[in-house]
């Protein structure tokens, strides 16, 4: 069990920063997804926290303990890698028991933990298996255990699923979240996939650039994006967003793109140049009375729903919709969007303004 | 242009049976994409047609051309492989321009500019057109070698799950383009996929393998709505068909064995109390996982539901799946 605090980390390489000075708090107990593309600086954080890397700057609090500058081997945690590192000349226990074993605990301490660990990942009848000829999702369940046999105060996962097919990682996902269910233990998690960080994790911090660009609930990040990279980032498809010129003051409830007139939240900031409107593909209707027109460019059928794509006079927008109504690839449209959940950013930092909306999520802290 | 018929195909290797007795047209102009999980037969089903591989049983013909002993080479279709193969001394111009500058094809220069610069831009790699082929991520050599295929015009494409390797955006955007390209053009496009979300968008039909044999073959709104087993149903769907004893929320129609949910076939706030263990909110969407007389379900919520973990759901069928005692569909 562990809290982790990080204060204003930072990490350069030579004349490259890694991590931009960055701080958050990981809440005893708490699936953490550490999130964003290659090169973001998301593994360089978790390697941090595990004391692979020193932070140039900067603090780590493990359970109020501060251990920025302690190495690995004195920290409380288990490191689980992308790319299942096991020892292929041992069996299964073997693989298993070895952290315990290097620790000095008696043998029949050890066959009870290691049965117990076992029985929690449903490996039991492989314990006496040579782990060569295992399928991928059994090695990686041993690489599991193996950490979890240690009972450390928090777990650090690399992209632990990354080598896996998509139907497996699926499976494996809901077992590595059931797992931490029952265990409590606290889980810091790195992956660029967003749909496995919404799915996963209490809390996100996305990452780019080796700057964190929002960190909260994985529901308010995606309704209430803090920058245009992390609304084009989370959700599949993204946030659709159109460029335009225009001005908003604190008190607008609308905004002008050309002809159209769109309302959005009461704002509580203001600028004036160029600006983006931001509303998510479930949020947009197809309306014919709508002054706002598209025309039909591709209809993808994805079962329940389907995304419509199509042009308009400020871009291409997607809608996600009911399967069941019938569009035409070709046909014109109007649209309508669901003013309470629009973001307006500054189009030229990508900040999001503050509006009645989305100011508690985004000044929370 | 041209339509591919496959009749009784048999191909074992070994003791090992690839396809049984596969039956299966893909008609001109169509964009066929074959579902199933590893070792379903669906790469072989491409070697076939592109001739790397010879049917023991069957025959298959191309726009109305037998095919025994005709070699890939004289069949006019083009490949892309899961695994890219490109001239690494080559630049990536170089290397998309040279299907066309074969002596049979005699494309014009200008032409040969136009296509590479025109397929360039579809795919996102105009800026890197001059660099060496060996100077470019994954992602991007996957993306020339599609490039490779894309300039020429063959009779049929065949591509062996050619975005697998790309990350999930640029899989998105080009899952897009790769349809327009099919629909605007009229190719004819066979292609290998694991993945549903590319089935279902892209497919004009879709043919669910398994184990070597054609099990349904139809648009994906067909197999989504109506699968005839619980495999099929099972292929398409996120998240998956829920498959529970059929007279689990009361009778069920005679000689039904399991009773088959997809998440829009679960009516909420009506009917029998389920027990919510997991609510895992997707953005657009939220995920319930619920426990209902000691099976597990999934079905999905409105993305701002207040449901939380704990909480009690009312649920009942609505329109639902029967399946028999084989898997087979019966209502």
């Amino acid at each position: 069990m562990a809290q982790i605090i990080i204060k204003n980390m930072r990490k350069e390489f030579g004349a490259f920063t890694a991590v931009q000075s960055s701080s958050f708090t990981i809440e005893d107990g708490e699936f953490f997804m550490l999130l964003g593309p290659s090169g973001c600086g998301k593994t360089t954080t978790l390697r941090m926290i595990a004391g692979l890397e020193l932070p140039t700057s900067g603090e780590i609090y493990i359970n109020g303990e501060e251990v920025s500058q302690k190495p690995a081997s004195q920290r409380d945690i288990a490191f689980v890698f992308q790319m299942f590192a096991l020892y292929p000349h041992m069996n299964v226990r073997k693989n298993i028991s070895y952290p315990l074993i290097s620790q000095g605990m008696p043998r029949d301490q050890v066959r009870a933990k290691v049965a117990e660990v076992a029985g929690i990942l449903g490996i039991e009848a492989l314990l006496d298996r040579p782990v060569g000829g295992l399928s991928g999702g059994d090695r990686q369940r041993v690489a599991l255990g193996r950490a979890i046999v240690r009972d450390p105060a928090c777990f650090l996962m690399d992209e632990p699923l990354g080598a896996l097919d998509a139907e497996f990682r699926e499976h494996m996902s809901e077992e590595l979240r059931a797992l931490h269910d029952r265990m409590k233990a606290t889980t810091v998690y790195v992956t660029h996939d967003q749909l496995e960080a919404m799915q996963m994790g209490d809390k996100i911090v996305v990452m780019n650039h080796g700057v964190v660009e929002q960190f909260g609930r994985p529901q308010q990040i995606y309704d209430w994006p803090a920058t245009t990279f992390v609304a084009n980032f989370i959700g599949s498809p993204a946030m659709n967003m159109l460029r335009f010129d225009g001005m908003v003051g604190i008190g607008s409830q609308s905004v002008q793109l050309g002809e159209a007139t769109f309302a959005i939240p009461e704002m509580v900031s203001g600028a004036n140049g160029a600006l983006v409107l931001g509303v998510r593909p479930e949020n947009v209707y197809l309306d014919d009375a709508a002054p706002y027109r598209g025309r039909i460019i591709a209809v993808e059928y994805l079962g329940t729903t389907q995304i419509i794509t199509l042009d308009t006079a400020h871009g291409v927008i997607k809608a996600r919709i009911a399967s069941d109504l019938v569009v035409r690839v070709g046909d014109a449209t109007g649209l309508r969007f669901d003013a309470r959940s629009i973001t307006i950013f500054e189009g030229a930092s990508g900040r999001a303004l503050l509006s009645q909306a989305n100011q508690k999520v985004l000044t929370h802290g | 242009m041209a339509e591919v018929i496959l009749n009784a195909v048999s191909k074992s290797f070994g003791s090992q049976v690839a396809l049984e007795d596969l039956s299966m047209t893909v008609p001109d102009g169509s964009f066929v994409v074959l579902l199933g999980p590893t070792g379903a037969g669906k790469t072989t089903v491409l070697r076939m047609v592109s001739g790397l591989d010879r049917p023991d049983k069957g025959s298959i013909s191309i726009g109305g051309r037998a095919m025994a002993g005709v070699t890939p080479a004289q069949r006019d279709v083009t490949m892309v492989f899961q695994q890219y193969s490109l001239y690494p001394h080559l630049t990536v111009r170089e290397n998309m321009a040279f299907p066309l500058k074969s002596p049979l094809l005699r494309t014009p220069k200008a032409e040969i500019a136009r296509k590479v610069a025109e397929v360039a831009e579809i795919l996102q790699i105009s800026h890197k057109l001059d660099n060496k082929a060996t100077a470019l991520s994954g992602g991007e050599m996957q993306r020339v070698s599609i490039g490779r295929a894309l300039v020429r015009n063959p009779a049929v494409y065949l591509m062996d799950e050619p975005l697998s390797s790309l990350d999930a955006k640029l899989r998105a955007d080009l899952r897009v383009e790769l349809k327009s390209i099919q629909a605007n053009s009229g190719a004819t496009l066979l292609y290998v996929t694991h993945d549903q979300i590319e089935a279902m968008t892209m497919a004009t039909h879709v043919g669910v393998l398994d184990h070597g044999r054609l099990v349904q073959f139809g648009t994906p709104r067909e197999i989504y709505e109506q699968p005839v087993s619980i495999y099929a149903a099972s292929r398409l769907g996120q998240p998956r068909i829920n498959i529970l004893p059929a007279d689990i929320f009361g009778p069920a129609p005679h000689g039904a064995v399991n009773i088959g949910l997809r998440p829009e076939q679960i009516r909420q706030g009506e009917g029998q109390e389920s027990l919510v263990k997991r609510v895992e909110h997707l953005g657009d969407q939220t995920r319930l996982h619920l426990s209902f007389k000691t099976h597990d379900l999934i079905t999905v919520t409105d993305a701002h539901t207040s449901l939380r973990a704990g909480d009690i759901v009312k649920i009942q069928p609505h329109k639902p799946f029967y399946f028999g005692a084989d898997g087979a569909r019966i209502a």
